[in-house]
């Protein structure tokens, strides 16, 4: 019956290859205990955590390592016990292949944890609630990391209307949540519980691709008797995408620049869900994700990783590499970056390891010039003009590229799938919206200077007024006719 | 001819009366392409334009007297910034004022300062701490790197040092770059 609930559909989008079955087959399997774990404290969008622990501290499993910096940041905890043996730069998953600060925690073999609470949540006020959340570190974990805490606060604003669970998971070859959805669908319900009860919202819908028949099935069935909605949505890549998800389900059309929340609307993942559902009824922080790993290992599939655990780990874990890979993706082909190096740790993040052989990659054709087809245009999910955007960022004519609403582009490269001169379409955007933010930064950076600068004039000029008032009232006493106006400059 | 003279009279009256207050209640104090020009100058308040800092240059280049290419830590982008404001052709960066380079952050040698407050002094941006005596810092995020402190220490103990990229400045390259250094 849900099925035949209306939908409305967003504009553009793709049929793209599934490659789901590779890796949806085996259950989750519990990750062996590394003996050594890196553990980023910047995980999450916002303020990278402040370092709790020095080298030498003993930790225990879930005790907090790095704590919230800001109120958009989210707490790290250690993900097994052991020993701190550096707070130094490691390197991270990050297109960059650049270090940031980690903590790097010798496994003591225990896996000993704190003393864990769970509380009820009924009994609990909405703001302590939130706070247990970010002191447990939940992030979204549909790879944005956006800190949870922050978006079930509507700070008493409108009411909200709907609460969507995304579990759409429309990117190729990741299967992370189709699994978690398969087998902990009761936790997954549980988190979503406590989300409502913080966001009191009229709906609550699940929005989930038909192509995972037995996670919708698993889901249904959880959700028996608690008002909440399974929506099976047209396989259509990316309708796991915030706007376009939220346009799928209810309609609604999210404002440019603005958020689902300014229409009524807070979208979570799965995988967040069943976060909030541990820390929440079991006291348990965010210290392991499913990770899917995929593509040419021997035995593709998901496990339960501690995060920290190197990513060459888990491919020896699932058999190793077949012959012939070619790159390392994070995420998947669509919206993933190539990784510099398999000695990089599992985040919070990180949903898929991509180990792509030339089979997978799309092969390197050489770029010709737009033709104007406007194939990007009718593929665009976000209702943009890709051409006219490559144009601009292509020349640097940033201003104009916003005008053209550049920093609406979700990045879904549905536009480079399609364009038949092989463009790199997105890789400009990404591009055009990395200097806007750079020249923002600096902008803001010359304000400060300037403001500075004035303020050191006025005291200057204040300084000098005050020693010339010095001097006069010093003056008539020595020299009651002709004050030296040379003398101002004497203290 | 009367009624029309007296109509017409009386239209002139109402706009001059209007115009009248419009000027007062409207004024804009100071000059506004200045600030618009203010507001492109990277605010290094370094001097290697040959005035006293940003504002008194962009006060310069609004009066006419200087040209919109002396800025060099406002590099390339910065004369194209302003020759569209102003309307004028693009020029390259002149070279006598020094020349584009990364940026840079001062920061001073603990062990070797003698605490003269001369660099204190010498700060356009007040981002020197440090006292008569004692030892003197950079707070790092407020120096523009203009490089106007280095010359007054007698021991010559600040250095300037290229600022590191790190994981938040990180940005992707042109794909444009790219194809062309891959040719």
């Amino acid at each position: 019956m849900n099925a035949l609930k209306a939908l409305f559909p967003f504009h553009g989008g793709l049929k793209t290859v599934r490659h789901k079955a590779e890796s949806n087959q085996q259950p989750i399997q519990p990750s062996a205990l590394p003996r050594r774990l890196t553990v980023p404290l910047r995980q999450h969008i916002g303020a990278i955590a402040k370092p709790l622990v020095q080298p030498g501290d003993p930790v225990l499993k879930g005790q907090m390592i790095g704590q919230a910096d800001g109120y958009i940041s989210a707490a790290i905890h250690a993900p097994t016990s052991g020993v701190v043996v550096a707070v130094e730069s490691r390197p991270i998953p990050h297109p960059s292949g650049l270090p940031d600060l980690c903590v790097v925690i010798d496994s003591d073999g225990e896996d000993c944890w704190i003393d864990r609470e769970p509380v009820d949540y009924r009994h609990r006020h909405p703001s302590e609630l939130r706070n247990i959340l970010r002191n447990a570190g939940v992030v979204g974990l549909g790879g944005a990391g956006f800190p949870s805490a922050v978006k079930l606060n509507l700070s008493g604003s409108d009411d909200l209307e709907t609460l969507i669970l995304n579990g759409a998971e429309c990117e190729p070859w990741i299967t992370c949540d189709d699994r978690l959805m398969r087998e902990r669908a009761a936790g997954i319900v549980a988190g979503l519980r406590v989300m409502a009860h913080l966001l009191k919202p009229l709906d609550v819908l699940i929005g989930i691709e038909e192509d995972k028949p037995e996670a919708i099935a698993a889901m249904t069935e959880a959700c028996a008797g608690t008002g909440y909605e399974v929506r099976p949505i047209p396989t259509r890549y990316p309708s796991g995408s915030v706007k376009q998800l939220v346009k799928l389900l209810t309609g609604k059309e999210t404002p440019v620049e603005g958020l689902p929340v300014d229409v009524g609307v807070q979208c979570f993942n799965v995988a967040t869900a069943y976060t909030v559902h541990r820390a929440i009824d079991h006291g348990e922080p965010v210290i392991s994700r499913i990770v899917t790993v995929t593509g040419h290992v021997r035995r593709p599939g998901n496990i339960e990783a501690l995060l920290g655990t190197s990513f060459a780990e888990l491919v020896e874990q699932c058999g190793g590499y077949q012959e012939g890979v070619e790159r390392l993706i994070m995420g998947g082909p669509m919206m993933g970056f190539a990784l510099h190096s398999d000695e990089i740790p599992v985040t919070k993040a990180a949903n898929c390891i991509l180990a792509a052989s030339a089979a997978e990659l799309a092969p390197e054709l050489p770029v010709m010039p737009c033709i104007r087809c406007g194939a990007c245009v009718e593929a665009c999910p976000a209702d943009l003009l890709p051409q006219q955007l490559y144009w601009h960022a292509r020349a640097r004519e940033f201003d104009k590229a916003q005008a053209h609403h550049l920093l609406s582009c979700i990045e879904c490269g549905c536009c480079s799938y399609v364009c038949p001169s092989h463009i790199p379409l997105v890789q400009y955007y990404r591009y055009a919206k990395n200097e806007i933010w750079a020249q923002e930064k600096e902008k803001q950076k010359a304000e400060l200077a300037r403001q500075r600068h004035q303020a050191r004039l006025e005291r200057l000029e204040r300084e000098k007024q005050e020693r010339e008032t010095k001097l006069r009232q010093k003056a008539p006493a020595k020299t009651p006719l002709t004050p030296d106006p040379t003398g101002s400059n004497i203290p | 001819m009367i009624a029309a003279l007296i109509v017409l009279s009386a239209i002139a009256g109402v706009s001059g009366l209007l115009l009248g207050f419009a000027a007062v209640r409207f004024k804009v104090e100071g000059d506004p392409i200045v600030e618009k020009i203010d507001a492109l100058l990277p605010q290094t308040q370094c001097g290697q334009c040959g005035y006293a800092g940003c504002r008194p240059y962009a006060e310069a280049i609004a009066a006419g007297e200087a040209e919109i290419n002396l800025c060099p830590p406002g590099g390339q982008t910065g004369v194209a910034a302003l020759a569209d404001l102003l309307g004028r052709d693009p020029q390259s960066l002149s070279t006598g004022q020094g020349f584009e380079k990364p940026k840079v952050l001062a920061v001073i040698d603990e062990q070797n300062c003698i605490g003269c407050t001369l660099c204190l002094q010498a700060c356009p941006v007040d981002a020197i701490l440090g006292a008569a005596k004692q030892m003197h810092t950079v707070i790092a995020k407020e120096c523009t790197g203009c490089e106007l402190c280095v010359a007054p220490c007698p021991v010559d103990c600040i250095h300037l040092i290229p600022v590191a990229q790190t994981i938040n400045t990180w940005k992707w390259n042109s794909p444009a770059l790219q194809a062309k250094a891959a040719a």
